[in-house]
């Protein structure tokens, strides 16, 4: 009896020790909902120590597709959003979710496919035309299929070129309902096509065959923006850091060292916040 | 096969350097998953065993469901534990998303079962054996799972490390509920997650054969100490 006593008085102890260590006084800390392509890309790990060192405030990402972030933020989960999609952000802010919305910084995507290039779409200006020939070759297309950013941008080309692509879908169009990462990953391996922030393909290291083939459309324009929430309709935010975090971003400071992000030498967001404070 | 070469080299290369991000992230794995353990154990031991020894209307039904959720799916878990620990949810004023006790709990909920069932099936078998000697001292069905429970403690082992082993190995409940916040909620295998997101086929390979070691290391000290223990008893 005493043995087995023992037992359970050492497992409860332990239990109650790790659960000390759990609960350990957080500092202070904001959490940013965010982007796939702005974590893969390695800009957090980059940004953040400096605004951490400025302010002392944590920030603590959570990298998901651009529509899961404004979920989170919808049900008060998130203190910042930086995220890519005008329209969903506007429609986020027009229902008073948001304080206020400032563009940060700006990239673009990319079409990339396999380096035989079935579709004939190489060196294309035209992402609408890249994506006609892709369809008429019935050529192997991923989509995120997520409601990211990304997917949604992607949605808005098929529409531009005038194809219903969903109605291809589980034929060549393949929707995978993942992340940006995982979804070039796919592409890899079913020799595909995928339009991709250049972000995350610059810093993509299982690129396989996969090329760039079309960049440079002006409709490939990619914008970063940065949200506050609601704390009315949110009263668990903490507004006021997170408005020193969006501030902190669109300032000379912040903008300097967005544009300083490189990788193997190639900038990857433009900063082009339109009113630099500081 | 090239990938399998480099996965071992990079394992190799953080272990060595003792990456203070690889130990941070596994530290967080094992405190998140042992706590899940220990408190799915407490409650799973004797739910288990009182399944065994009570007979009641629905208790078939019971073992039958609690059998059927060894398999639940970990993101319908992680989600529910979401909806329930989000701002909007019944116990958003606890504020825990995106913290390690939500991922204590959904492991926890994910885990349970697969303690449950096993005790069960344990101190069930255990009962058959011992009936004769525990009527014949007359206990009652509460003071004879007691013994039971004691007596099966070694054989429970193997239950609680199938519980430890489906936590520590799991990725889509803590990734919904953690939200793989780096120096905070990254733990093993949503940092692999990433690595294969960015990628590093070789960096994320390296950290599953990580994660394979420590689980291996683990499994081999409670097993090697439960041995020991056992011997000890004389049981």
């Amino acid at each position: 009896m005493k043995g087995s006593l023992s037992w359970v008085r050492l497992l409860l102890l332990l239990g109650t020790a790790i659960v000390a260590t759990l609960v350990h006084p957080a500092g202070r800390f904001i959490t940013l909902a965010s982007t796939t392509s702005t974590q893969n890309s390695g800009l957090f790990d980059y940004l953040l120590p400096e605004f951490t060192r400025k302010t002392g405030i944590e920030v603590r990402v959570v990298a998901v597709g651009t529509g899961q972030a404004i979920e989170l933020a919808e049900s008060g989960d998130a203190d910042v959003l930086l995220v890519h999609d005008r329209a969903g952000e506007m429609k986020f802010m027009s229902e008073g979710h948001g304080v206020s919305r400032r563009e940060v910084m700006y990239n673009d995507y990319v079409i990339v496919g396999p380096g035989s290039d079935p579709a004939a779409v190489r060196g294309l200006n035209d992402a609408a035309q890249a994506f006609r020939r892709i369809a008429d070759a019935a050529a192997n297309f991923v989509s995120r299929g997520d409601d990211s950013g990304t997917n949604r941008q992607e949605l808005r080309l098929w529409e531009a070129a005038g194809i219903d692509a969903k109605s291809a879908s589980g034929s060549w169009y393949k929707e995978v309902g993942a992340g940006m990462g995982a979804t070039l990953n796919t592409a890899v391996g079913l020799d595909a096509y995928t339009l991709t922030d250049r972000a995350t393909w610059a810093t993509f290291r299982n690129r396989g065959d996969l090329e760039l083939l079309v960049e440079g459309d002006p409709r490939l324009f990619n914008q970063y923006a940065v949200i506050e929430i609601n704390p009315v309709l949110h009263p668990a935010v903490k507004a006021s850091d997170a408005r020193l975090f969006a501030e902190w971003l669109v300032s000379r400071e912040g903008q300097a060292l967005i544009g300083a992000f490189t990788i193997d030498g190639q900038a990857l967001f433009f900063p082009n916040a339109t009113t630099p404070e500081n | 096969m090239r990938e399998m070469s480099e996965a071992v080299a990079a394992a190799v290369d953080l272990v060595a350097r003792a990456d203070p991000e690889l130990v941070e992230i596994v530290l967080l794995s094992l405190r998140v998953s042992v706590s899940a353990v220990i408190i799915a154990a407490l409650i799973g031991i004797p739910a288990g065993a009182a399944l065994a020894m009570f007979r009641f209307p629905g208790r078939q039904g019971l073992v039958i469901a609690v059998n059927a959720l060894m398999g639940l799916p970990p993101v319908v878990v992680g989600l529910c534990v979401y909806l329930l620990v989000s701002r909007s949810g019944p116990l958003g004023n606890w504020g825990i998303l995106f913290t390690a006790p939500a991922m204590i709990i959904a492991q926890t909920i994910l885990i349970v079962p697969i303690v449950t069932a096993l005790s069960r099936g344990v101190i069930e078998d255990l009962s058959t054996e011992l009936s004769e000697q525990l009527r014949s001292l007359g206990v009652g069905t509460s003071r004879a799972m007691l013994t039971l429970i004691r007596e099966a403690r070694y054989r429970l082992v193997t239950a609680v490390l199938a519980g430890f082993g489906r936590a520590i190995a799991e990725v889509g409940a803590v990734l919904i509920v953690g939200g793989n916040i780096a120096h905070h909620t990254r733990v093993m295998t949503t940092a692999i997650a990433l690595e294969t997101s960015r990628g590093n086929l070789a960096l994320a390979l390296g950290l599953g054969l990580i994660l394979i070691a420590v689980s291996l290391a683990i499994n081999a000290l409670v097993y090697l100490t439960s041995g020991i223990a056992r011997r000890r008893a004389g049981a």
